[in-house]
């Protein structure tokens, strides 16, 4: 008989959306990206890419291009025409723009950022001035039909090149005139097809690089006109371009998931003659990569199969490390499902909906790793749709099941669910106060009497829950100090008495939930927080964060824990800190007072307090071979991680009661079967 | 030109007629590397495991120099910026299975043979293999591969940059580096990996920041590479036989040149350009056009994986025939070292592709005119093997065979032997096949009558007796020279049965040995059965007492009867050496015995016919007289008996050594031939001459002659003299013993070169024709005087030039 009961849930059919854009911030600190859906993340490098902010998406609101100007604003434009501000504290559109031109496919700023330029379905290109609060239209460029697929600013700022069907071509900023248009497809076919550019980066030394879609990666003199070199690295389209800061290395993505690295490469040892060479070639995506960026120490690269790559190059890392670790994100770093423990329910997040499940039930034990059959299959309930074009933000169901909460940007609903034999009506819960929308995060309390709602600057709303399906509003909190960023975290003891709350500045406020006030505050840490819970015994608050570090946090003492102390003085295993994703979630084994059980998407891990700490000559994931040892050695090689890679890719693990596992699997298989069809490539040997 | 090293010689062939013109020998080992002289386009360096580098002048294939180094030399490099030293692999003192680069100052003093002791080590822990060196853009650096490690050392800033690859066989195949190039002009370096890629590395002058992309076509091995001259393209090929063009080493662009009928060895480019030739691991030469065009090919025996069939003359052509490409049978012609022609059994896509079981032949008869063949084809798989016995009819009009009868599955296992019924005089309907087989039986097939009328042909072949004895494996067969007796060994019995009753005659046995081989004695002997059985032991059984005659203990691996007299050969393998005893069956006695008759284990023989008796003077070959030995050793190497010597002329004055051998069987050839003969001045009891299995190897001078035009050739009467001359001569040294001249095989080690003089050359052919056969003459002249000889021949025959 195993150590618990593993309820393994595949039934939740999340298809997350494929990637249309990056932009690098300049100076490379961030990384945003937006999806098709129009969602757009952050992701923070420092944090070890840490998947710091989403802007959940809106039907309405598509995003084709990104860009960050003046300083640290991001703007994106997309098929709707207009240029929207995102508020990157507040999580949501600040102020949009119409951009006039029909359906904005291209954006791009300057280098110094003062300036956006956009391209049009109409064929137009449009200068805006970025001004304190928003943009302002400063002039058009010389417009002709055909759309404006790609722009690119020379960095000295006096030149702009635009992509377009069949030819490209470059601006004068001042003047606004086109100085040059030089036609693409003319080169190769015979029989004339329609050729696309869907890329374009403009060199300072006045190359202009194109990919198009007859798979060619072209340099040409934009002065002259002439075509420079022509590389041929696909059969398929190449959608996307990227070039390093140092102008040394370019990635280019293709539809057929491969992408490629051309470097600058002196072609004899000492001459300055230089060359553009294909280097290496990379197959992470299955689908298109319609998006790609080049940091200063790694090229990313966003596909239509919802991946994020970021393979960091190796020559420019100092040593082997975490950063020099491959990364692929594909889900995000955030909680998308919620568990009734109590009642046995989990409740999904959908983009635009929400499903509420009842698990199956199992009367049989079985030996260890057995499959055990279901007396009662998992049951579907309920199915919550959003109405409107708004995405949901987040959402929560309370341990006893009976209540379901969620968020969008501008409305938040609050849902009381009865069972009644096999029925189940839902029934909105009405005035429902006013609060200060989105909501990012919701909690229910562990006795469902209170939900607790974190919402922009800092704080945290407590409502009090009334039967038979009421609500009031107890109390804000607000951290004493101030905070610009929303909260995105919350955590909220077992008995009621805490709450834990980190907002965007990752500072960690504990609040006493008795006489709603401020507790303290956790000593801040330079990384993300990803996850943290109270144990509902001792009530420590157990922190993971980005860099993969632990803490624990005794709340009554206000101090870090002896065990935490231990842990960063003898430091955690390599293996360990150069896993390369975060810590989604963290739970407690109320029977085992010194078990922490934790899970990020590759594995879920039961943290022995008791036992030693691994060193680094030991092997971090022993499970497999423990089980091969004698009793006696056993003993001797156990550690504090025990590790179990079994269910992946994992979006959640929580405990239901003593010994009985809830795990969320999402396939990988599973969900590209309903992606569209990549293109056919025929593979050798089959 | 197309300089090819091959054992011991360096050969020389026209591009443009495929002929070997010129071998040159003086080596006394394998030939291990050959480079054009950077700074003379018409030397040549060459380098042995002999431990010497000679410069040749190719043109007049002569010697220039001798320079000994000492040790074995491995791979030989000449550069153009370093003007007098070159680069060879030699092995490590004192360090087993290392090797170092090292170059080697040639010393410019005068004479002959010179030694080159100073060397200076440039890299050390290279591989051995000349593939695995390659030298970069003028010579500023050297990479060279071995394993998994690529190390580069540029000469000017004297530093060397190693990298390597992930060692760990990923599910994709192993990283190994196979073979290595270097692009013309740009500090660029391709290599050839074992999985099949092909890594282009850049910016390898920094330990760091080196970055290589992927090239990936191939299945297996990249056997080697080779950059075009102006380095805008990569040729690659490998086990695929497929010859892959990368333009600007580009994935997307590429093009091939498929079904080059094996695996490519070694890719060489002209030095202009316009040709670039393949070396297959079959023994021949491809030669391709710079638009990726096959042009000619060059080919020599082939080398076929496993020898199956053994070695069957074919009795209309006189041929050799045996496996030649896989699921082929290759008809080998002895007297032109040519291969007349390749015909196709299985018909079946050969895939290349290891641990994939594919039909083969493994058994070929002719019946006695050469009307029949009859061939088994069989694919191994465990459970059950695939059969197909096929007969085949020689159709006169298209001169070739065709196919009349199909059989699936003739025997329920493996064919162990098969034969026909050798009867000249017989009718064609009486002909009978009998096939033994590991099923416990033989069969006797016969011709029938054909009654489907939409049939095409008369007759077809069906079974027509089962014969079994005791339920043992039936293991050879053999039919007695009247073709009224069938023997058939059983295990450790011979059986002998009536061939028209098939009723069981008597049996004879010598246990505990089973029979290994057993064949009927001829003409006066025919009335012996003799029998080797593998417990060591020969029998000879006298059929008219049923008794035992003698027995000889000899372990016996081959035995071959002569079908033209009662001579049998015997081939025994006994302490790691091959011996052959000749005999006649009536006397227990061997008439000739040749101990040691090369190290390897001789697999086959065969008589081949002489196509007229020979005039032997020795009595101990007289039982060459009317037929020729040959043997195949396991190493695929074939080689004869010969009363004749190898022909050694020693020209003073240069040292020549020319290796004649085979000349297309002419009246005018004979006289050649005996010409040469009794020039020979060594003494020697026997000259064995080995037909080269890698490359053929011809005497270039008179082959040229022979084959030239009339017309070109100089006034009849200026030749007829000279023959005749040496006619007189020769019967003056009618005593003369043969000379013997063992060649040693295996070449694997080639490297190709070709040169293009089209207009000189022909000057030349034509001008060391005459030369060649006034040997007699020049021999005795000085240098001086031959010089002044040829030069007076070039002035009488400047109009041929014009040809």
């Amino acid at each position: 008989m195993g150590e618990f009961e593993v309820h393994r849930v595949r039934f939740f059919g999340l298809v997350p959306a494929g990637v249309r854009c990056l932009a690098c911030q300049p100076r490379g600190a961030r990384l945003a990206l937006a999806r098709t859906d129009g969602a757009v993340e952050v992701y923070n490098f420092a944090a070890n890419y840490f998947q710091e902010k989403i802007i959940p998406g809106n039907e309405a609101r598509s995003v084709e291009a990104l860009c960050w100007a003046a300083g640290d604003r991001l703007f994106g434009a997309g098929l709707g025409g207009e240029i929207a501000e995102y508020d990157l504290s507040r999580l949501c559109v600040a102020h949009s723009v119409d951009g006039g031109g029909g359906p904005i496919w291209s954006m791009a700023a300057n280098s110094s950022g003062t300036q956006l330029a956009i391209g049009c379905e109409d064929g137009s290109v449009k200068l805006f001035q970025v001004v304190p609060g928003g943009i302002q239209f400063e002039r058009n460029m010389d417009r002709r039909t055909g759309r404006i697929l790609c722009l690119s600013w020379h960095p000295s700022d006096t030149h702009i090149a635009a992509g377009s069907i069949d030819a490209l071509r470059v601006f004068n900023v001042s003047s606004g005139q086109t100085v040059q248009r030089i036609m693409v497809n003319y080169h190769v076919h015979k029989v004339k097809r329609e050729c696309i550019v869907w890329s374009i980066a403009f060199l300072s030394s006045g190359t202009v690089v194109t990919s198009d879609s007859f798979g060619r990666v072209q340099f040409w003199d934009w002065e002259r006109g002439t075509l420079q070199e022509s590389h041929t690295v696909s059969t398929s389209a190449v959608l996307s371009l990227s070039v390093s800061e140092k102008e040394d290395s370019i990635i280019v993505g293709t539809s057929t998931g491969a992408t490629y690295q051309f470097q600058l490469l002196p072609v004899k040892t000492g001459s300055l003659e230089k060359r553009w060479v294909r280097t290496k070639p990379f197959q992470y995506h299955t689908h298109d990569v319609r998006a790609v960026a080049h940091s200063s120490t790694a090229l990313i690269s966003g596909g239509l199969d919802a991946q994020l790559v970021i393979r960091p190059l190796m020559e420019k890392m100092q040593k082997k490390g975490y950063d020099a670790a491959l990364r692929k994100f594909t889900f995000p770093h955030r909680r998308l499902v919620s568990c009734a423990r109590k009642a046995r329910l989990l409740l999904f997040q959908f983009s635009q909906h929400l499903e509420l499940w009842r698990l199956g039930s199992t009367d049989e034990t079985g030996k260890d790793g057995e499959v055990l059959p279901l007396c009662r299959m998992p049951e579907h309930l309920v199915q919550l749709k959003s109405k409107g074009p708004e995405h949901i933000y987040c959402s929560c169901v309370s341990p006893c099941g009976s209540w379901v909460a969620y968020s969008t940007a501008s409305r938040f609903h609050l849902y009381r669910v009865q069972y009644k034999g096999d029925s189940v009506s839902v029934k909105k819960v009405p005035k429902v106060p006013k609060l200060l929308l989105p909501a990012y995060q919701l909690q229910f309390s562990a006795d469902s009497g209170r939900l607790f709602i974190a919402s922009a600057r800092g704080s945290v709303h407590v409502l009090q829950l009334l039967e038979p399906g009421g609500c009031k509003h107890l109390h804000m909190f607000r951290p004493p100090s101030g905070c610009p960023d929303a909260v995105y975290l919350l955590a909220v003891s077992a008995d009621g008495h805490w709450l834990a709350a980190v907002g965007g500045d990752w500072a960690i406020h504990i609040y006493n939930l008795k006489c709603f006030k401020h507790h303290c505050t956790v000593p801040t840490y330079n990384c993300a927080v990803t996850a943290l819970a109270i144990h509902p015994i001792t009530n420590n608050l157990v922190i993971a964060y980005s860099d993969q570090q632990l803490f624990e946090f005794s709340i009554p003492e206000k101090q870090y824990t002896a065990w935490s102390r231990m842990v960063q003085n003898s430091g955690l295993h390599k293996a360990w800190l150069e896993r390369d994703s975060p810590i989604t979630h963290i739970t407690f084994n109320p029977k085992n007072p010194s078990h922490i059980l934790l899970h990020d998407i590759y594995m879920f891990c039961v943290l022995d307090k008791s036992l030693p700490l691994p060193d680094n000559s030991a092997l971090l994931m022993n499970q497999s071979t423990l089980k091969q040892l004698p009793e006696t050695a056993r003993q001797r090689q156990l550690h504090a991680f025990k590790i179990c890679k079994k269910f992946q890719p994992l979006l959640f693990a929580d405990l239901l009661d003593d010994n009985c596992l809830v795990m969320v699997e999402r396939p990988i298989m599973d969900f590209k079967t309903q992606l569209p069809l990549p293109i056919q490539q025929k593979k050798f040997g089959t | 030109y197309l300089l090819c090293a091959s054992g011991d010689f360096v050969k020389m062939y026209s591009v443009a007629t495929e002929e070997t013109l010129r071998v040159m020998g003086g080596h006394a080992d394998l030939v291990t590397g050959i480079q054009l002289n950077p700074h003379n386009h018409m030397q040549l360096y060459s380098s042995s495991l002999d431990g010497t580098i000679k410069l040749w002048d190719f043109m007049d294939g002569i010697p220039i120099k001798t320079f000994t180094v000492g040790s074995k030399l491995l791979a030989l490099y000449a550069l153009g910026s370093s003007e007098d030293s070159v680069f060879v692999v030699i092995p490590k003192s004192g360090e087993r299975d290392t090797f170092q680069l090292v170059s080697v100052k040639l010393t410019k003093a005068a004479g002959q043979d010179l030694e080159a002791k100073e060397v200076s080590v440039v890299l050390d822990r290279v591989d051995a293999s000349p593939k695995y060196i390659a030298f970069g853009r003028e010579g500023e650096y050297v990479a060279s591969v071995k394993e998994v490690n690529l190390q580069v050392y540029f000469f000017k800033q004297k530093q060397l940059n190693r990298f390597s690859l992930s060692a760990v066989k990923t599910k994709s195949g192993n990283n190994q580096f196979t073979c290595i190039a270097c692009h013309p002009t740009e500090d660029c370096i391709a290599t050839g990996h074992a999985d099949g890629k092909i890594r282009v590395w850049r910016n390898f002058y920094h330990k760091k920041e080196y970055t290589y992309s992927t090239l990936h076509w191939h299945h297996d091995t990249v056997m080697d590479l080779a950059f075009s001259m102006e380095g805008t393209s990569l040729l690659s090929g490998g086990v695929e036989s497929v010859l892959v063009l990368w333009h600007n080493q580009s994935d997307c662009q590429k093009d091939f040149l498929p079904r080059l009928g094996s695996p490519i060895e070694y890719i060489s480019m002209a030095s202009d350009g316009t040709l670039c030739c393949t070396l297959h691991t079959d023994n021949r030469i491809t030669i391709i056009n710079s638009n990726l065009r096959f042009a000619k090919s060059i080919q020599g025996l082939i080398k076929s994986a496993d020898v199956k069939t053994g070695l069957v003359v074919d009795p209309r052509t006189k041929a050799l025939v045996l496996n030649g490409e896989p699921g082929h049978l290759q008809f080998y012609c002895l007297q032109s070292d040519q291969q007349l022609f390749s015909l196709d059994i299985v018909q079946r896509q050969y895939i290349h592709q290891a641990g994939l079981n594919q039909a083969d032949l493994v058994k070929v008869a002719f019946s006695a005119q050469g009307k029949w063949l009859a061939t088994v084809e069989e694919r191994e798989e465990v459970t059950d093997p695939e059969l197909q016995l096929k007969l085949w009819f020689y159709d006169e009009e298209t001169q070739s065979f065709k196919l009349n009868t199909r059989i699936n599955t003739p025997h329920e296992d493996q064919i162990t032997d098969m034969c026909f019924r050798d009867m000249d005089e017989l009718e064609d309907d009486s002909l009978i096949l009998v096939t033994t087989g590991r099923d416990c039986v033989f069969k006797v097939w016969v011709m029938v009558e054909d009654t489907d009328p939409e049939a095409q042909q008369s007759v077809s072949w069906s079974c027509d007796f089962v014969g079994s004895y005791h339920n043992y494996q039936a293991t050879n067969c053999c039919f007695s020279e009247d073709g009224s007796l069938l023997a058939v060994s059983f295990e450790e019995t011979v059986t002998v049965w009536d061939s028209v009753t098939w009723d069981l005659k008597c049996t004879f046995c010598h246990p505990p040995g089973k029979i290994r081989n057993i064949c009927f004695g001829r003409l006066t002997c025919s009335k012996y059965l003799i029998g080797a059985s593998d417990d060591g032991f020969l029998c000879c059984w006298n059929l008219l007492s049923c008794a035992l005659e003698w027995s000889a203990h000899l372990n016996v691996l081959v035995l071959q009867p002569d079908p033209l007299s009662e001579h049998i050969a015997a081939v025994s393998w006994l302490s790691k050496e091959s011996s052959l005893f000749v005999f006649k069956p009536n006397e227990p006695r061997p008439i000739y015995i040749q101990r040691n008759l090369c190290r390897e284990k001789i697999q086959l023989a065969a008589f081949v016919p002489r196509d007229e008796p020979e005039t032997i003077g020795s009595e101990k070959y007289l039982w060459l007289r009317r037929s020729q030995l040959f043997f195949l050793t396991d190493t695929q190497e074939l080689m004869t008996l010969s009363t004749k010597s190898l022909q050694e002329r020693l020209t003073p004055a240069s040292k020549q050594l020319a290796v004649e051998e085979s000349l297309p069987v002419t009246p005018f050839s004979l006289l050649l031939g005996k010409h040469r003969r009794q020039q020979s001045q060594e003494d020697i009891d026997l000259g064995k001459l080995f037909v080269r299995n890698k490359r053929e190897q011809d005497s270039p001078a008179v082959k040229e002659l022979l084959h030239t035009p009339a017309h070109v050739l100089p006034s009849a009467s200026f030749l007829c003299p000279i023959f005749i001359n040496s006619l007189l001569i020769s019967k003056e040294n009618k005593s003369a013993e043969e000379v013997a001249d063992e060649v040693e095989m295996e070449s694997e080690k080639t490297e190709d070169d070709s040169d293009e003089e089209r207009d000189v050359t022909e000057m030349e052919q034509e001008d060391t024709s005459p030369l060649e056969l006034l040997g007699e003459t020049t021999c005795k002249l000085s240098k001086s005087q031959e010089k002044e000889l040829r030069k007076i021949r070039k002035m009488d025959y400047s109009w041929i030039s014009a040809f």
